[in-house]
């Protein structure tokens, strides 16, 4: 489904419209037939356009070397890929929050996707874990290097003894060198949800190494 | 948790919310029902909880969840 003259028109009527006032029940024509579906489906794919454009401008910094018409490209394809993922779960909406709002996350997080894994394309990630740049920068004064020191110390002695050698990778990519969940999840085959269980049991691990080393909440 | 901004967002990252959450898929599912009662000055945590404490350790979803409360209020707006 690609984004033609009719769903431009539709994306700036769907933004001069009042959505808050405007009736939200369109959407049922999703599921009919014929050209009330069409018109729906139309709409549908302007109200997500409208979504992946916001999200891919908000972002638009961490892809400096892309043009604008690129940055439209990467929106109309997660549109193009929300519309999919919309219609192909219209049943998991049952009226519990405005239809815009839910078809809405389908397009931004297509979006934000994109953006992340555009932006590490071309990156090399440093999946080794002993990169621990984060945790040694220096600090303010000489108060706070003693209580960082003591902290920092357990925190390392933490991850190099008390996890596995998968959650030591993923808590150091994710939680230290700020790589993206999305980027480290398309590089090691895996998907978000499945790498965010990994960091809570490696969080876990953490707390419960650093309670044990006589630390509470991040003190002593 | 200290004394130290940059510590503590570093701590934040390592040892997350430390409280009950839901886990990422969970997170989409209420996404927008929790923004629609937020902007609806409605008690989000209370009657979705575990939601608040995921953005907290999430990055990722804290990201989308700003964006569509931002897109939401943009459209109340207009
Ligand atoms: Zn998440």
């Amino acid at each position: 489904m690609r984004a033609g003259d009719t769903n431009e028109t539709m994306s700036a009527a769907a933004a001069t419209a009042a959505p808050a006032t405007a009736p939200d029940d369109w959407h049922l024509d999703l599921r009919g037939d014929g050209r009330r579906r069409e018109e729906a489906i139309a709409r549908l794919h302007g109200l997500l356009l409208r979504a992946a454009r916001f999200e891919v401008s908000r972002r638009r910094a961490s892809l400096p070397r892309l043009t604008g018409g690129d940055l439209d490209e990467l929106a109309q394809e997660a549109a193009d890929d929300a519309a999919m993922s919309v219609l192909r779960r219209l049943d998991d909406f049952r009226g519990e929050s405005r239809f815009t709002t839910w078809a809405y996350k389908f397009a931004l997080l297509e979006a934000a996707v994109k953006v992340r894994r555009r932006a590490w394309r071309d990156r090399e990630l440093t999946l080794e874990p002993e990169t621990w740049s984060q945790l040694e920068h220096p600090a303010p004064s000489p108060a706070a290097t003693a209580e960082r020191g003591a902290l920092l110390a357990a925190i390392q002695e933490g991850i190099r003894t008390a996890l596995t050698p998968r959650q030591r990778q993923v808590l150091v990519a994710l939680a230290l060198n700020g790589v993206p969940i999305d980027v480290l999840a398309e590089r090691l085959g895996s998907n978000r949800n499945a790498l965010y269980k990994t960091l809570h049991d490696a969080r876990r691990r953490l707390r419960a190494h650093l309670e044990a080393t006589g630390f509470t909440g991040g003190r002593r | 948790m200290t004394t130290d901004p940059d510590l503590d967002l570093t701590l934040l990252r390592l040892l997350g919310p430390g409280e009950p959450e839901v886990d990422c898929d969970e997170c989409f599912e209420l996404l927008d029902r929790y923004v629609d009662l937020e902007l609806a000055d409605e008690p989000a945590e209370e009657i979705l909880p575990g939601v608040r404490a995921h953005l907290a350790g999430c990055p990722a979803c804290a990201e989308e969840h700003e964006s569509l409360r931002a897109l939401v209020e943009l459209d109340h707006l207009s």
